[in-house]
């Protein structure tokens, strides 16, 4: 993707203080980088994750948690959940969020929000783009605060799906708030770059899949990250299964829950009772996501009557097992979309809020082998917060392209630079396995992007000699492995109790079922001899594939002279 | 990329007669490719737009990068140590060290308070390896070690954050001398002041500090700065030229006597930089054409506006004079006709009244005309009677009537016309009731 700032001109590199900004529609971060690792930065409140909401009472703004507790009050005068709204037509927009807050109006097409802001006069009409413009504020006010300077310019994470003309309305409303946009980045590669900017990671080339489970909305990419170049192979966006949905189940039971007792109550019914019942059973889920038990309690939820109730984590999830479903569903679904396997995924990094909850990420455990790194809280122990990631990679970007002048960011991040051709086919060598059998040994990963280059060591046979180093693409399959009768016979001991575990057992045999990536030698690029190797010696094999795919390969003895040179044309 | 895969696994071995040209054979080229997009982000792209933007190769970006990377070190290296030290600096007593300037000290004299903590450290490194006293002893030279006693105190002061600000507030030798006038007209003007303004722009306690600009500056950036200007907020403080308070026990009011003098020749330090600041803008600002040219726009508006408003006020005036003269002139000439009438009035009077005499002379002579009517010579009596009767009917009849009576006696002479006239003028005037029945009877 090719935007940036640089229609908000005169900031020079010298003078920029940049920040990472994660604009979501529920919750906002703010990030800074010290001494080049990444900072997220509270707010006055002492919030790191502040709602993306913004309330007026009598003329005074509120943002954050301080206008969240006015939902309750003061609903006519919040807006809530307006960031997707940007740069969209009032026809294309989903209002169900604002439901219990201020409602868009579609004025000339545009969509807008009447509101009391002044102490005094009659409401005004503001569109999304203002208000977003007053919020934006209000987050670089905080990290000025902060930071002790003026922040000049921000690198802001938007999702994939974000149009043209959504980017340029969020440029514009930065830009209308004093901030150049240095750049605005895909939010699931943000993510990527959090987790990669640690210093103890190691560069790999790697699947990610990064699930981005927010509060209204879920988004899922499945990453190549090739050599630190990041490319979006799929991409699948579902407003179905989000974090609203799962405060929905809660609401829902204690709702039911209060109505068992006060027969004739319903507080869904009452706008005011509502609002109570969704901001603790939000401030309940959140609660699970870290103790087994919660407490959900409301002083006067409807009628005037107090409630109070204990759940644990195992209803909790029992209750929100659809929603749990989806997201896994989601997940499946993308990778299928990028005609991959699970097998194929080395990393699944969870970001977003509702990421906290311990469920997906055991869910996604199931799903995954066991040789992927799930990223989360509850499975990870280095696991970055996910609320936060977005923010940092933003920070990151932003700290790495400061010094840059606007016009090098724009050319840099021009279509002309980015787009490139990918490999599709890994391209490697022919080794021997240990019983003799030729073995496909990758080089460059496919989808890797071009131009590039890769340098692998691999021994020669054990006594030297000359050896043939033969430059192979190669793809994958899967390779399903049939149950080992061994689980039948494991079966019919437990025959006695055949009825009752009949289902469990049929899992229990698909569960056998072995599944495994296999490398399939294809296409033979071009054959090297290297001759009289030393005993023990290593042969080192570099790769280089040109912008228009033509191939150099470099072959010599490690710690030899001279080696093998040779040029494949460009197909 | 530079790091290395290491993979166990071995390569078969040639097979026999296996023979190509300079052993490499190749057979065929990559057989699928996708266009995509890679996401703009992280180090590793920049890397790749760098190289694509240059059309570098792999190994010829590694080679311009690490030669710029080695050239910055040299660079760093280089920038330290270029100072020559003054003889006469080496041979300084630490005891003064309040008047040494501890930036000359440890060679940071083109940095002064822009030198960072790391540039103060390495530079007292440098000099600490130079001066130690140890080496100079192995030199063969005097056991002097108050230069390197003066680069501890200079590092000392400067490394602790407190007190090189107390040292920087004192540092003249970073001050840039405002321009003067002749310096200033040659045209440089901007260029000159910003650079005054710089330098002082150090003691801000609010950073970043708006720029002088140049002479396309918009009113706005030039009011800002001046505002901000006019309004300094500045940490510079005197307390490095205070005098030693004596730190003995012994004589307490003397200490004390000492603080105070210290504390208030700081305020007044402080107010005289104060002043000196103000004096400095306002030189600035006396010579600042921006100023000027706005000011003239402004006045050029505002001109126009009142210019406006005086030719108006100018014109009502003008009427209001004209109205008033002609009201004035009215009434001189209402007042002249009145008088020149009241003069008629009263000449025609005089000469009604002396008509009105003269007619009365013609009545009292008609009946003396008529011998008052008597028979021969009229007794007193009969005179007296007579001219009584005359002046009852002249007091009974106006002037007009009195004239009309004398035209009808004048000319007679014969008493009984005379007396016929009379008696019927009476007879008249009794019907007109004027007269009552038997008066005037004599004439009758």
């Amino acid at each position: 993707m090719a935007e940036t700032g640089g229609s908000k001109a005169g900031v020079a590199p010298s003078d920029r203080c940049a920040i990472g900004i994660s604009f979501g529609n529920s919750y906002s971060s703010i990030a800074c980088t010290s001494e080049d690792s990444p900072v997220v930065i509270a707010n006055e409140d002492g919030d790191r994750q502040i709602p993306t909401i913004l309330s007026y009472v009598e003329g005074e703004e509120y943002t954050g948690n301080q206008a969240k507790a006015l939902l309750v009050r003061n609903p006519n005068n919040t807006v809530v959940s307006f960031k997707d709204f940007l740069g969209q037509d009032f026809p294309s927009i989903d209002p169900t969020h604002c439901h219990a807050a201020a409602h868009p109006q579609d004025v000339n097409g545009t969509v807008s929000f009447t509101i009391q802001d002044k102490a005094e006069g009659d409401a005004s009409t503001l569109s999304v783009s203002e208000i977003s413009t007053r919020y934006l504020r209000r987050l670089v006010q905080s990290a000025s605060d902060y930071l002790g300077k003026k922040v000049t310019s921000a690198v802001v994470t938007a999702p994939t799906n974000f149009t043209e003309k959504q980017r340029e309305s969020l440029i514009k409303a930065a830009n209308d708030a004093d901030l150049e946009i240095l750049q605005l980045i895909n939010e699931p590669i943000a993510s990527v770059l959090a987790y990669d900017a640690r210093p103890e990671a190691k560069l790999e080339d790697k699947i990610v899949v990064v699930a981005d489970l927010g509060g209204t909305r879920s988004d899922v990419a499945v990453v190549a990250s090739r050599g630190g170049l990041y490319t979006i192979l799929a991409t699948a966006h579902d407003y179905e299964f989000s974090g609203v949905q799962l405060d929905k189940v809660l609401m829902d039971h204690f709702a039911k829950e209060f109505m068992k007792k006060n027969a004739n109550v319903d507080p869904r019914e009452n706008a005011k009772s509502l609002a109570k019942l969704k901001a603790e059973s939000e401030a309940v889920k959140k609660a699970l996501s870290l103790g087994a038990n919660a407490n959900f309690s409301v002083e006067s939820l409807a009628d005037g009557i107090d409630f109070q109730l204990t759940i644990n984590r195992l209803r909790y999830e029992t209750i929100g097992r659809k929603v749990f479903e989806g997201f896994n569903r989601l997940v499946e679904g993308v990778i299928k979309k990028a005609e991959l396997d699970v097998l194929d995924i080395d990393e699944v990094i969870l970001s977003g809020g509702t990421s906290h909850t311990p469920r997906i990420a055991s869910n996604f455990r199931s799903i995954f082998p066991a040789t992927t790194v799930i990223q989360a809280p509850s499975t990870s122990a280095t696991a970055i917060n996910p609320s936060e990631l977005q923010a940092r990679g933003a920070a990151l970007q932003a700290s790495l392209i400061q010094e840059y002048e606007s016009e090098d960011i724009d050319q840099s991040t021009h279509p002309a630079v980015t787009t490139v051709k990918h490999i599709t086919n890994a391209i490697g060598v022919i080794s021997l396995s240990d019983d003799g059998e030729e073995v496909f040994t990758p080089i460059i990963a496919p989808e890797t992007a071009a131009p590039a280059r890769r340098t692998i060591h691999i021994a020669a046979p054990k006594d030297g000699g000359n050896v043939l180093v033969k430059v192979v693409e190669g793809g994958t399959h899967i390779k399903v492995t049939k149950p080992e009768p061994k689980a039948k016979e494991n079966g019919t001991k437990e025959e006695g109790a055949e009825d009752e575990d009949d289902s469990d057992f049929d899992s229990d045999e698909e569960e056998e079922e072995h599944r495994e990536k296999v490398w399939k030698i294809g296409t033979t690029l071009a054959e090297a001899g290297i001759k009289d190797v030393k005993k023990g010696g290593k042969i080192e094999v570099t790769i280089n594939v040109a912008g228009d795919l033509a191939v150099t390969i470099t072959t010599r003895e490690v710690g030899g002279k001279g080696g093998v040179r040779g040029t494949l044309k460009a197909a | 990329m530079a790091t290395v895969t290491t993979v166990t696994r071995a390569l078969p071995a040639l097979p026999e007669g296996w023979s190509a040209e300079k052993d490499f054979k190749p057979i065929s080229s990559i057989t699928a490719s996708t266009q995509r997009t890679i996401e703009p982000v992280g180090p590793h792209f920049l890397a790749h737009a760098r190289r694509a933007r240059h059309k570098r190769t792999f190994s010829e970006d590694d080679r311009i990068q690490a030669q710029e990377t080695a050239k910055n070190i040299e660079k760093d290296d280089e920038s330290d140590e270029s100072e020559p030290e003054d003889p006469m600096m080496l041979q300084r007593e630490a005891k003064d060290w309040k008047s040494q300037d501890h930036y000359q000290v440890l060679g940071l004299s083109k940095y002064r308070w822009k030198a960072t903590e790391d540039q103060i450290k390495r530079a007292h490194r440098k000099k600490v390896l130079k001066h130690h006293p140890d080496k100079k002893a192995a030199q063969g030279s005097t056991e002097d070690d108050n230069f390197f006693k003066c680069i501890q105190k200079a590092t000392e002061v400067l490394l602790d954050p407190v007190k090189r600000r107390q040292f920087d507030s004192v540092d003249e030798r970073a001050d840039v001398d405002p321009p003067t006038r002749k310096e200033a007209a040659k045209g440089n003007y901007y260029k000159l002041w910003s650079r005054v303004f710089k330098s002082e722009a150090r003691f801000s306690k609010q950073q970043p500090v708006p720029s002088f600009g140049d002479e396309n500056s918009t009113k706005e950036e030039v009011d800002n700065f001046y505002n901000f200007w006019y309004n300094f907020d500045s940490w510079r403080s005197f307390e490095y030229l205070d005098e030693d308070v004596p730190d003995d026990n012994e004589n307490r009011d003397q200490k004390r006597h000492m603080e105070r003098k210290n504390a208030n020749a700081r305020k007044k330090k402080k107010a005289e930089d104060n002043a000196r600041l103000r004096k400095m803008l306002d030189d600035c600002s006396a010579g600042d054409e921006r100023i000027k040219k706005f000011r003239q726009e402004a006045n050029a508006a505002k001109n126009k506006k009142r210019l406006d408003k005086e030719n108006a006020e100018k014109q009502a005036k003008e009427e209001a004079r004209l109205k008033k003269e002609a009201e004035e002139k009215a009434a001189k000439e209402a007042e002249e006709k009145a008088k020149a009438d009241r003069e008629a009035n009263k000449k025609a009077k005089e000469a009604a009244k002396n008509a009105v005499k003269k007619n009365k002379r013609v009545l009292r002579g008609s009946v003396k005309d008529a011998n008052y009517f008597a028979a021969g010579d009229a007794s007193a009596a009969q005179i007296d009677a007579v001219l009584n009767d005359v002046e009852l009917v002249q007091g009974k009849i106006d002037p007009d009537e009195i004239a009309a009576l004398a035209g009808k006696l004048n000319g007679l002479k014969v008493a009984d016309e005379i007396k016929g006239v009379w008696s019927e003028e009476v007879k008249r005037l009794i019907g007109a009731g004027k007269l009552k029945e038997g008066d005037a009877k004599n004439l009758v």
